[in-house]
């Protein structure tokens, strides 16, 4: 017998309506795009959750390591400038 | 020397995790974990995902022989559903290093076990009623309560399960009801049903508090959050009542209200006959198995197709 693939799996997004961020919802397995788009809908979209969906080869995602983070977010701590209540604003003038 | 540091980065490790876990911060899969959570996690959700799946057999028998249009859509949507649950549930357990052939493997193995209930056949449509109604009634207080689990692929998983169980629990509600509200012969077959799954949902929560194993790190842990008995009592409280709304009788002489506990005591739970079962000698377990193994096995050449084909295109992609 053939060794049983279980085909590729896929990080799925999905837009919950048009304009929102497209938030991670699960996986799925997949040979090809248009079949990970298919198996993606009929998995996390059966009640109108989406409006539009991304699927990614879960081998092409880069992600940061939790051990590291204290480390490897350092460059916006010491930052505060970045912040708007970093800036005294005169007596009496409105915020924009 | 070089041990001494080793054991002493180990328990730095378990340290930070349980202060984590203390805090009530989720643990995602890139954090370091220790092998028991791995371990214990793999085999919960995996038996879950499982569960979800072969939970598709009893009810998938009735497909055709639901007896409106209406019905059959109502059932079709669950039991897609359900094939849903499972498929978000493997994909938390990959996140733990673990691959689906891998679990299904362990499944066609024996290995991993999946829930008792489904050893049990549904003879005719009043347990398609008495399915959405208790068991699923009883998965939701189940599931509810791991909304909050501490593995956070697992926990998400679980709140968008329960947003979709209610329906599951409600039409079965619906078939009860409504079978109570019919003809003599239609109510017999409602608590004919009714008595044949109170005890195994019951059983459905496991063994009670006082000789459960594995719950002392499940729970420091926080991957479960409420014992087996609280989870039953919950259960119990809401369907008694729920039952007494429709006329159906809890087949059990000593239940009764406890004033003092706030809950419902129940009748002796038949522990023989759930350890029978999940031994492998229910009604259906052979059943189930070989459906499982089948289907799996008859659908490979769909999988072999969609690879030969992806191969396919991407060798004229590179020619081109
Ligand atoms: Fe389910
Ligand atoms: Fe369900």
């Amino acid at each position: 017998m053939a060794t049983d693939s279980q085909l590729t799996q896929w990080e799925v997004f999905i837009q919950s309506k048009p304009g929102a961020n497209y938030i991670h919802a699960g996986s799925v397995h997949a040979a090809d795009k248009k079949m990970a788009l298919q198996n993606a809908r009929d998995t996390y979209t059966r009640r109108g959750e989406g409006t539009s969906i991304w699927a990614v080869p879960t081998d092409a995602i880069a992600a940061s390591n939790p051990e590291d983070g204290d480390m490897f977010f350092d460059p916006a701590n010491d930052k505060t400038y970045r912040l708007p209540t970093f800036y005294v604003m005169p007596e009496g003038a409105k915020a924009i | 020397m070089e041990l001494q540091e080793h054991t002493s980065v180990a328990a730095d490790m378990l340290r930070h995790f349980e202060e984590k876990i203390e805090r009530g911060d989720a643990i995602e899969p890139k954090d370091r974990m220790p092998d028991g959570y791995r371990k214990h996690l793999i085999r919960q959700i995996s038996q879950h995902a499982h569960s979800e799946v072969i939970g598709m057999q009893p009810e998938g028998n009735w497909v055709t022989r639901a007896p409106s249009l209406r019905a059959k859509q109502i059932l079709l949507a669950k039991i897609q559903d359900e094939g849903g649950h499972g498929l978000y549930l493997y994909s938390a357990a990959e996140t733990l290093g673990i691959s689906r052939a891998e679990m299904i493997e362990q499944l066609h193995a024996g290995k991993a076990k999946y829930s008792n209930i489904f050893n049990y056949p549904a003879l005719n449509w009043a347990d398609i009623g008495a399915i959405g109604w208790l068991v699923d009634g009883a998965a939701i207080v189940n599931q509810v309560s791991l909304q909050r689990t501490s593995y956070g692929p697992y926990s998400r998983a679980m709140v968008r399960i329960c947003k979709e169980e209610s329906f599951h629990q409600r039409q079965g509600y619906e078939i009860m009801a409504k079978m109570m509200k019919g003809s003599a012969e239609q109510r017999d077959m409602a608590q004919d049903a009714m008595n044949r799954w109170w005890w195994p949902a019951l059983m459905m929560f496991g063994p009670h508090d006082s000789d459960s194993p594995h719950t002392g790190d499940a729970f420091k842990w926080k991957i479960k959050r409420q014992s087996n008995d609280e989870l039953r009592a919950k259960f119990i409280d809401k369907t008694v009542q729920q039952a007494e709304v429709i006329g159906l009788t809890i087949p059990d002489k000593d239940l009764k209200w406890n004033e003092a506990r706030g809950h419902y005591d129940h009748g002796a739970i038949n522990w023989d006959e759930f350890y029978r079962v999940i031994n492998g000698n229910g009604p259906c377990n052979q059943q189930r198995m070989d459906h499982h193994k089948r289907v799996h096995a008859e659908g490979a050449w769909v999988r072999e197709a969609a690879e030969a084909y992806r191969i396919k295109k991407e060798k004229k992609l590179h020619l081109s």
